[in-house]
């Protein structure tokens, strides 16, 4: 074993101070369920560990990617990993010990106070699996708290299927119905909506920016929709975009779910942050860990999780989630980046998410064969584009070129998708000269 | 065992650790300040899009590098690792996290968007299968998602997939079975998936009672769900017995891997008749708990259940892997494949030991959790135990985990399971040397003789003294918002 801790001796006395000749005697395991195979795994150095995954991980091509559709990758400051993987705090687990525990509470207890200042609602847990786990928590909330009996949610019919899945398995126990509600010109078709909402709606789910990339012009007729049959509004967004954006809170979102993991936590396979906020009133109906600020002995602010009886471990069957172990050290690089940032710095990065993708579609625009973006409105970081011959004959294209497109399926049309942030716009120039040399009538 | 292998340590393996008082900024009635408290600014947002789509200001802490990272600095010196000392936490496996897995998930190769096609991530893809495989075979199962971003998930994923293979073929069962011992989320993840929660009694040695299982079991049992060994530490000797009386009623049989850390080398739930098991690969294979996670627990199911699992699987085709979804997938429990740099650091873990190494982790540390039990002077009411032990204090658990405090170690799981009174619940893991399992016992042993009056006044050693717990939940305030609103 590569990280022993006993000489032979130590070993031997230990033996001898539990009266057993070898550890296997300890084993309390009947022969017939004894494993006396193997697994076919050879130990190995470290070093040879990590050539052999480094050379597995390798196997994936260098690309620039264009890619977005739910993860993000901004530029993460290196203080961010140099105090996050401070072994004190990478190390550590739940604060069931406050008293020895204060410096991951406070982290934590800045980072719900982030979420806060960025939905304006008034509370935030310290956090969820990913923005789909999120919303899922969100429906659970909404049945929870509803006062009618409403059980069908509402989404747009923009909504990535990745998300509606999970979305689905969250609601499947409950016997909550997941009901689309259509979009129009690349935003919520709200005249639609309005047909569709009714007494039997528990909550109400839109994205700001949705999956086009668009940020919905018109989301108080939304929230309106849903107070009007008394169902929650739930809104989608990321912890950037809201850096500039409205607060939900204003225009009468109930609850806020996304993704904080665009703060902190570059692209890493779709590794998500989820972000869970709500209104005071849903404080002891919040799924997840809380941290709240108390007393100790001493008489000095002291933190410590908080109002435990509604989770598992206190709870049981009758718990608001049986979330355990979640993104805590995700929610603490995501802090960090955000002081690194400041507010002007959170502002303007999110701008850059804005002008980004404005410049690259305007010069998507002005080459022969395509059009973007297909939909007017404001765009954040992404945007779809037209493209005259088959979208996925350009993304084959510029793959040769080193660059990762991908395509959506918009309402049956096959659309190229295209995401610029900070870590990629310098590359746009690239982008422009692959798609210059694919014409439309090539 | 490999070339490099550092050597053993010699004869002594050292002292007892030096006493312990964490680091503490105070004044004015608080610690470190918050850092909203240290320099708040309010910018206008100016933006180019329209004002009705933007927020007129954003207020939040303002600082300089230096200061962020004097901040951050000071809140991990007021916290507790286990690079700083031993965390005993019961069914929490906390051990020694490996440093090279850092590098190894900081490598530009893991850098990869989920949404690249399949022959752009072919990195990515190979690791995903060589793990899915490699945890198939600990697991002794056929097949293995990977995706679950934590236990409490891959439970849920698992009910999800009992239930999709119950109802495609035809039968409606409405209960699942769990064991009073078992762990707060077997409970809630069964009611999430919309399940009727049924309890199932101990027997007086800690174990599954048989006849009360036989009772319980009928046309509706969904499932089973099953720690083994449980949450005491005890193997449960009757497991074949369980098995055939769970399906034999048609139900099946979930193993919560919690304490997978005392079989590796040993035993495989798939031998014992499990049907669908997690993995808690930041318990198990040593991935940093991270201060409550990112974890990951993959599901491991029986042939039967594999059509039923999450999309996408990854295969093998000539010469590459791809994507795929399973014939009657139940869709998907997150949006990506969980929470990746957990699957890389956890298969990196898992090759750097071997076989070998893999069994001797599970050998000291049932090695380690028995040594440590024989030199305590509380009560172990229950044995034999595996890797972790239930201790019964004859004070208040929780005054005993503060006390344990300053002798400078975490004290365990306290108050849980029920099944023991006043219950200290126990597990060292195999990364702790015989010396710091000399200090723990110590520890306990200081504790069991003060004066059980004494012990509310403690902890002294740490930056917080004892806190306040039903104030933070009478009045809680849950932001700097909150805490200004207060002062106002």
């Amino acid at each position: 074993m590569p990280y022993a801790t006993h000489s032979d001796a130590e070993r031997s006395a230990m033996l001898d101070a539990v009266g057993v000749a070898d550890p296997d005697d300890l084993f309390d395991i009947p022969e017939s369920v004894r494993f006396d195979g193997d697994y076919g795994i050879e130990a190995r150095s470290e070093r040879a560990t990590r050539g052999a995954v480094e050379g597995i991980l390798d196997e994936s091509p260098d690309l620039t990617e264009f890619l977005g559709g739910g993860h993000y990758d901004h530029y993460v400051p290196s203080v961010v990993d140099h105090l996050s993987l401070r072994s004190e705090f990478l190390t550590s687990y739940t604060q069931y010990q406050p008293e020895i525990t204060q410096g991951f509470l406070q982290a934590l207890f800045e980072f719900q106070s982030l979420v806060v200042e960025l939905t304006g609602l008034g509370v935030a847990n310290c956090s969820m699996y990913d923005r789909a786990t999120a919303l899922g928590e969100a429906a659970l909330l909404a049945d929870r708290v509803r006062a009618a009996s409403g059980e069908t949610v509402l989404v747009p019919d923009d909504l990535p299927v990745r998300v509606r899945s999970v979305l689905e398995n969250y609601a499947d126990g409950p016997g909550i119905a997941v009901d689309t509600y259509p979009t129009a010109g690349g935003t919520v078709d709200v005249d639609a909506l309005a047909d569709r909402v009714d007494d039997d709606t528990s909550m109400v789910y839109a994205a700001t920016p949705n999956a086009r990339g668009v940020l919905e012009p018109d989301l108080d007729a939304v929230g309106d929709l849903a107070a009007d049959h008394d169902a929650l509004f739930c809104v989608g967004s990321d912890a950037v975009a809201l850096s500039v954006l409205e607060p939900p809170a204003t225009y009468g979102a109930d609850v806020v779910v996304g993704d904080a993991g665009v703060l902190g936590l570059p692209t890493t396979y779709g590794m998500g942050l989820g972000l869970f906020a709500c209104r005071e009133a849903f404080l002891r109906q919040v799924p997840g860990r809380l941290v709240g600020a108390s007393e100790d002995d001493a008489g000095n602010r002291a933190y410590t999780l908080t109002l435990q009886t509604r989770e598992q471990h206190i709870r049981r069957e009758r718990a608001t989630s049986n979330i355990c172990t979640n993104q805590a050290w995700l929610a603490l690089r995501a802090a960090i980046h955000a002081a690194w940032l400041g507010p002007g710095g959170l502002v303007d990065l999110a701008e850059e998410c804005v002008t980004g993708i404005a410049e690259t579609c305007e010069r998507i625009d002005a080459l022969d064969g395509f059009a973007a973006p297909v939909y007017d409105g404001h765009h954040f970081r992404e945007a779809l584009v037209d493209t005259d011959a088959p979208a996925a004959d350009v993304v084959d294209h510029c793959r040769h070129a080193g660059l990762a497109l991908r395509t959506v399926d918009d309402g049956g049309t096959e659309r190229l998708a295209v995401c610029v942030t900070d870590t990629n716009r310098e590359r746009v120039d690239e982008l422009i000269d692959a798609l210059a040399g694919y014409g439309g009538d090539a | 065992m490999s070339q490099d292998q550092r050597e053993r340590p010699d004869e002594s393996g050292g002292a007892s650790d030096p006493p312990h008082q964490q680091t503490r900024w105070y004044a004015g009635g608080q610690y470190e300040p918050l850092l909203s408290e240290k320099r708040s600014r309010t910018v206008a947002v100016e933006s180019s899009l329209p004002d009705d789509l933007t927020r007129d200001e954003l207020t939040l802490p303002a600082l300089a590098e230096p200061e962020v990272s004097r901040h951050y600095t000071r809140l991990s010196q007021m916290n507790f690792g286990i690079e700083s000392g031993s965390i005993p936490l019961g069914s929490c496996t906390m051990k020694y996290n490996p440093s090279f897995t850092e590098d190894v998930a900081a490598h530009r190769g893991t850098r990869v968007h989920p949404l690249r096609a399949d022959a752009d991530k072919q990195g990515v893809l190979h690791l995903l299968y060589e793990l899915q495989e490699t945890l198939a075979a600990v697991g002794g199962m056929d097949a293995v998602t990977l995706q679950p971003p934590a236990g409490a998930a891959g439970e849920f994923t698992g009910i999800q997939v009992a239930k999709a293979y119950h109802e495609a073929n035809g039968s409606d069962r409405s209960e699942v079975i769990v064991p009073e011992s078992a762990h707060g989320t077997n409970f809630a993840s069964a009611a999430m998936a919309g399940y009727d929660v049924v309890e199932l009694p101990s027997n007086e040695n800690g174990r599954v009672e048989v006849d009360a299982l036989e009772a319980a079991v009928g046309t509706d049992t969904a499932l089973l769900m099953l720690t083994n060994p449980n949450t005491l530490g005890l193997f449960e000797r009757s497991i074949e017995e369980i098995a055939a009386i769970v399906h034999d009623a048609g139900g099946l049989l979930y193993y919560d891997g919690a304490n997978l850390n005392s079989l590796l080398g040993k035993a495989r739930p798939g031998d014992m008749g499990f049907d669908i098991m997690h993995f808690n690969l930041h318990k198990t294979f040593a991935t940093p708990h991270g201060g409550g996670g990112p974890g990951q627990g993959p599901i491991g199911v029986v042939a039967d259940l594999a059509p039923f699992l999450p999309t996408p699987q990854v295969r093998e085709t000539d010469g590459g892997y791809e994507t795929y979804e399973p014939a009657h997938s139940i869709g998907r429990v997150h949006e990506f494949v969980g929470n990746w740099l957990v699957l890389v650091k956890a298969y990196a873990y898992i090759l750097r030991h071997g076989d070998e190494g893999l069994e001797t982790v599970s050998e000291t540390a049932v090695l380690n959790a028995n040594y440590l039990a024989s030199r305590i002077e509380y009560d172990v009411p229950y044995g034999p135990f595996h890797h972790e032990f239930v201790a019964s204090a004859d004070a208040d658990a929780g005054d005993v985990a503060k006390a344990m405090l300053d002798h400078g170690v975490h004290p365990p799981t306290t108050k849980w399971p029920e099944i023991v009174d006043e219950a200290l619940m126990t597990e060292p893991t195999e990364t702790e040397s015989k010396a710091r399992l000399d200090d723990l016992a110590a520890a306990f042993n200081a504790v069991a003789a003060t004066d059980p009056a004494a012990l509310a006044e403690t902890p002294t050693t740490t930056t917080a003294r004892r806190i306040d717990q039903a104030s933070a939940a009478r009045n809680p305030r849950l932001s700097w918002h909150a805490l200004d609103a207060e002062s106002e």
